[in-house]
């Protein structure tokens, strides 16, 4: 998935300020304007470095974005080959949209890496725009450092990214679940957590309370994930 | 002197100036105060879980549950990441009408903001004056889509139908005698461009109401002049966008800035503010209903010149006409395809951001080349608003907090997702 696109890069000013100032560093572009880096041990030199560098100043975290890898390239229907009943009716068991809590899956199927974090930065003064991507090395307890001493509009996106990833934040000031339930247990947008989620609620009429129970709705999927056109052949099946 | 002990107090999640469900954690010391740690996610629906299970197109209506006060802004933003990396061609017809729709959904907006706003901090009139006009603007929408809110009017490609030639109009009843009916429908009688073209005549006047009961009113100004200021550089700091840092004196818009569709070809100024607090906030939403008003204008004058296609041909993406579908074999099936399996994206990651009136509101969309989002973030704008609370109500007064959480323009949808 990433090849060394540095060459490839079509904006001037970028690869003007990539050229000079980030000489040292291990870096590709995975398109016009992601930037990877390889390595997280310099991760806040390089966030300084591109805030406050003399060329583009990257004055505004726009966004934080964790992404989990863990499904990326699988179909969940073989349409490419048929046997002598027909084509598979695509109802492979084991993706993201069925399974329950009970049957979810421990094999993962990733690229290289499972979580990668996109920092999103725009510049005011140059008007550019530039993602920074880095991946997590350690799939099972994913962790970057923290951005609030650089920006600290990075400080709820964190904890966004905490909450619905487990990506964990090294020296975040206050890393709290934000978006799910209060003593919510999972991380609801990685591809292991089900579609239908693990728990309701529900009003219990002898406790005179609000109750969790597992959830009693069925998974299903009414359009099957397919891949098609130029990215056919990769595909691999969930 | 006895001493005042700090004490916290709940405010929200039911608390009509919440806008919503905020419930906010207060530490006072006195009046004044400490901490203000807003707890958010009692709106969390999980789009971005729901949007990887569906194919495209069906994500385009959850896209008005999000910011449920500017819908056609939300959608646009989404069509447009489908759309760049599909690199297909917008017709311009439906890139006007986009235009004109996204306007029509500022002024919606503002309305809903500044009605609110003055409700919140005790001008009850402004708001029933508000809802006057945001009645027309929402008709607009069903003349379009059917709907008063929830659209769903943009489709990747294009928009799904081209302005329709009547308005809707009001019928009789009990409680509307016939003079007033036919009142009403003065505007209505010709199409929906005229019937928008009427009200752009109509409201600048409007907007010289509201600002007759508020930019000069004592009142307003003591509890919004100095309240809640944010300077530039901590605007920038906090992630600020949209009114927010224009507010602060940055004159920074995506319409001028990286345009997209056709703003490039529209007249139009951006405001700014100098001092960063709510009354200069107030006041740059004030000019921007009225720029609005003035691109809203120059989009009719172009529509009702230009006919053409509203969107794009390419039966891939956008469906076959009906009666293409009954004679077209070719087209059945693109029919057939699109309606069971939608359409897969080339893979890639992008970007795409509209200045939606709240500020920035970008989606990320990353495809493995299927036909569904493997991943889709929606960057809202009022999340890192709503973030810099705290910072923006230190050492205010209870009574403030009420006016910031107003002059922010939250809404829940996009926030909690």
């Amino acid at each position: 998935m990433t090849e060394n696109l540095a060459n490839k890069i079509s904006n001037k000013n970028l690869k003007n300020l990539f050229e000079d100032n980030f000489k040292n560093y291990s870096y590709v572009f995975e398109n016009k304007n992601t930037v990877v880096f390889n390595d997280t041990e310099k991760f806040i030199s390089i966030m300084t470095h591109l805030k406050e560098n003399e060329k583009i100043r990257f004055e505004i975290l726009i966004d934080v974005i964790g992404v989990d890898y863990s499904d990326f390239g699988l179909s969940e229907w073989n349409a490419k080959s048929a046997n002598n009943k027909g084509y598979s009716r695509g109802i492979s068991k084991d993706s993201s949209g069925r399974y329950t809590y009970k049957t979810s899956k421990t094999h993962h199927n990733q690229p290289k890496k499972r979580f990668g974090v996109i920092y999103n930065l725009l510049s005011i003064s140059s008007n550019e725009r530039l993602n920074v991507k880095f991946y997590c090395n350690n799939d099972k307890n994913p962790s970057l450092p923290t951005v609030t001493s650089v920006w600290s509009s990075a400080d709820w996106y964190e904890r966004e990214a905490y909450d619905l990833f487990g990506i964990v934040f090294i020296d975040h000031p206050d890393l709290r679940r934000i978006l799910t339930d209060y003593g919510f247990i999972g991380h609801p947008l990685r591809k292991d957590f089900p579609l239908i989620g693990n728990v309701e609620v529900n009003y219990d009429l002898n406790k005179e309370r609000v109750v969790y129970q597992p959830v009693t709705i069925k998974p299903r999927v009414l359009i099957p994930k397919v891949i098609r056109g130029d990215n056919e052949k990769e595909a691999k099946d969930a | 002197m006895p001493d005042i002990k700090s004490f916290t107090m709940n405010f929200g999640p039911q608390h009509p100036s919440a806008h919503g469900v905020l419930r906010l954690i207060l530490e006072l010391e006195g009046e004044v105060i400490v901490r203000a740690d807003p707890h958010i996610g009692l709106l969390h629906r999980g789009t971005e879980k729901l949007a990887e299970s569906k194919p495209y197109n069906q994500s385009i209506g959850y896209m008005d549950r999000l910011d449920y006060v500017s819908m056609m802004s939300n959608e646009h933003a989404y069509v447009l990441s489908i759309e760049k990396l599909l690199e297909i061609d917008v017709p311009l017809r439906a890139q006007y009408i986009r235009v004109m729709f996204d306007e029509i959904t500022r002024v919606l907006n503002h309305l809903l903001w500044l009605g609110a706003h003055a409700l919140d901090i005790g001008a009850m009139s402004v708001f029933l004056y508000a809802f006057r006009e945001r009645e027309d603007l929402m008709d607009c929408y069903e003349a379009v889509s059917g709907t008063r809110m929830h659209a769903t009017y943009y489709r990747p490609g294009g928009v799904s139908k081209d302005l329709p030639l009547n308005m809707p109009k009001y019928e009789e009843t009990k409680w509307k005698s016939k003079k007033e009916v036919n009142k009403l429908n003065e505007a209505r009688e010709g199409t929906l461009l005229d019937f928008i073209e009427d009200f752009t005549d109509r409201f600048p006047g409007c907007v010289d109401e509201y600002e007759t009961l508020l930019t000069d009113n004592r009142i307003w100004k003591q509890r919004t002049v100095d309240i809640g200021i944010v300077t530039k550089e901590r605007a920038f700091q906090l992630g600020f966008t949209g009114p927010m840092l224009r507010g602060s004196g940055v004159a920074w818009d995506l319409r001028k800035k990286q345009p997209y569709e056709t703003y490039n070809l529209l007249d139009f100024d951006i405001p700014v503010g100098s001092n960063g607090d709510c009354y200069d906030r107030y006041l740059v939403r004030i000019e921007e209903m009225r720029q609005s008003n003035k691109i809203i204008r120059q989009c009719v004058d172009w529509l009702k010149n230009n006919n053409g296609p509203v969107i794009s041909d390419n039966n891939k993406i956008t469906p076959p006409s009906r009666d293409e579908v009954k004679e077209d074999m070719e087209s059945l099936i693109y029919h057939f395809k699109l309606f069971t399996e939608g359409y897969c994206i080339p893979k890639g990651e992008v970007y795409c951001a509209v200045e939606h009136p709240k500020g920035e509101f970008g989606v990320t969309l990353i495809s493995d080349g299927s036909n569904k989002p493997y991943r889709l973030k929606m960057r809202a704008p009022g999340f890192p608003h709503l973030a810099a609370l705290n910072e923006m109500v230190n050492g205010h007064m209870i009574s403030d907090v009420v006016a910031i959480i107003g002059t922010q323009d939250i809404v829940f949808g996009e926030i909690d997702r």
